[in-house]
């Protein structure tokens, strides 16, 4: 088991992922960001907090569960549904901002478009990732990124953060 | 979870909460524009209905539909049940048409075990009402009911007081509830002359009361039973004016309940016999809610019984111990 991001990173990361997502959007009054459960949530919190903390006003926040879209549900046991909480106003014309922890082999993402295929047409739609680590298996890519993490399939990344594991670090598994 | 949904004694107590769990999230999906959700596509799913609904195959057909699954339907009346076709050839018809899921209701109880476990099918059997047995989706739209109104953000229904009043003998609602809410931790109190309750109803996990005037100020939820007028040959009470002057819930009894308790029903109702029409149509009553709720419950059954993999761990299992037909 290696250590590949420790708390510090994270937060460095976020807070430039943050800054990104300012400067690509030029402010933040038509942003929407939704995290993906369970990590996914709670990292789109934080960094619509830094958001909210570097231009000084609220931004439009909330969460996406992609369970019921995805396309491999049919080769694992059902999963339980985790909470989607759209704000207030929708997403019609806004610019939206998904944020996962892990990109792995893009399908999360995918199921994530055909949700957001359901409930309006956002202007744009950007990914923000703390851990990209290769693998896709569609054409999706990330538009902001933590940190690359070059794996092979074997190995497992896994995040933990502060709100359910305790601490905040990026780790992997399996060969090395 | 079990592959079938025949009785709430299919489900252990994680089961059901699971099962309320994932209604209250897909109930938010009825209230958005949109519906649909892809979830069970190309998944086929037979409403077998030997007797009348209205409710309930309606709320399956719109739970199937709103997963994107294909619905078919099929009634006693106008098929080839009217010729005499026995259960087993109906089943394997069912089966070589490759239904994922049927949906029994049938005026034998035991029908929907019988389907599930002879083997003709490997789809999954869900009861949507046997004889007098089992109505498990009813149960727990009713379970998921009260916990929105009395248990908002909590697990189950501990401690709540639920009275089912009427004609418990006859009643498959009844037997799930009682089943599920003791399950869910709510002290159940059976309403219902001597006559209309069923033998060995000591052993049940209940109290017993045979006057309504007794329960219903000190009860957080009153649930009506219909008078079964179909399943009674024999004279159960003396009178229909008895019966409801005795345990119908009218205007004077409405007074009597704690202002937030609730009045329920399962439908269809039977108007001024065991519920008056001012108690159905109070701000108390939950009924048409019920039905609302009902299409989201049954979603939820629906996906956690289809949803995943046909063949998942538990499943393959079930399938490879047992040679099809």
């Amino acid at each position: 088991m290696t250590n590949v991001m420790n708390g510090a990173d994270i937060s460095r990361a976020l807070r430039r992922i943050a800054h990104e997502i300012i400067e690509r959007n030029r402010g933040s009054e038509n942003l929407v960001i939704l995290g993906i459960p369970t990590r996914g949530a709670f990292l789109s919190a934080r960094v619509a907090d830094l958001i909210a903390e570097i231009e000084g006003k609220p931004i439009r926040r909330g969460t996406l569960d992609i369970t019921m879209f995805r396309d491999d549900l049919r080769m694992r046991a059902p999963k339980a549904l985790l909470p989607t909480e759209i704000p207030l106003g929708g997403i019609e014309g806004t610019d939206l901002i998904i944020v996962d922890d892990v990109f792995f082999s893009g399908r999360t993402i995918r199921a994530a478009l055909d949700a957001l295929g359901e409930m309006g047409r956002p202007k744009t739609v950007q990914l923000a990732v703390l851990v990209d680590r290769g693998h896709r298996e569609l054409p999706i890519r990330a538009d902001f990124v933590g940190k690359n993490i070059p794996t092979s399939r074997d190995e497992i990344v896994k995040v933990h953060l502060t709100e359910i594991d305790g601490s905040d670090e990026v780790l992997i598994e399996g060969q090395r | 979870m079990n592959r079938h949904l025949l009785s709430i004694n299919d489900l252990t107590y994680e089961d059901a909460v699971l099962i309320l769990d994932t209604a209250a999230e897909l109930a938010k999906i009825s209230d958005a524009p949109v519906k649909k959700l892809p979830t069970l596509r190309g998944r086929t799913v037979v409403n077998l209905f030997f007797e009348d609904s209205t409710r309930t195959r309606i709320s399956f057909e719109a739970a199937a539909k709103r997963l994107s699954a294909d619905v078919i339907n099929f009634s006693a009346k106008g098929s080839s049940l009217s010729k005499g076709e026995s259960l087993k050839d109906t089943a394997l018809t069912l089966q070589a048409m490759g239904a994922d899921a049927v949906i029994i209701r049938h005026g034998a109880s035991g029908a929907p075990a019988r389907l599930a476990d002879q083997q003709w099918m490997t789809g999954s059997v869900i009861n949507a009402g046997d004889g007098t047995h089992e109505h498990p989706t009813q149960a727990l739209l009713d379970a998921f009911t009260i916990r929105k109104h009395l248990r908002p953000g909590q697990k189950d229904l501990s401690g709540l007081k639920v009275a089912i009043v009427g004609d418990v003998l006859h009643s498959r609602v009844a037997r799930s509830n009682v089943l599920l809410l003791h399950k869910l931790g709510a002290i159940v109190t059976l309403v219902a002359p001597p006559t209309l309750l069923p033998v060995g109803v000591e052993s049940w996990p209940v109290e017993i009361a045979f006057g309504l005037d007794l329960v219903v100020a000190k009860s957080d939820v009153v649930m009506m039973l219909r008078i079964q007028r179909e399943r009674m040959a024999d004279l159960f009470f003396p009178s229909e004016r008895e019966y409801s002057r005795q345990f119908g819930l009218n205007g004077d009894r409405l007074k009597m309940m704690q202002p937030t308790a609730l009045v329920m029903h399962p439908g269809p109702m039977n108007r001024g016999l065991e519920i008056s029409a001012d108690s159905a149509d109070s701000l108390q009553s939950v009924i048409v809610e019920q039905v609302a709720n009902g299409v989201s419950v049954r979603m939820a059954v629906l996906y956690l019984l289809l949803g995943g993999s046909p063949l998942s761990a538990e499943n393959s299992k079930v399938l490879s111990d047992k040679v099809v037909i």
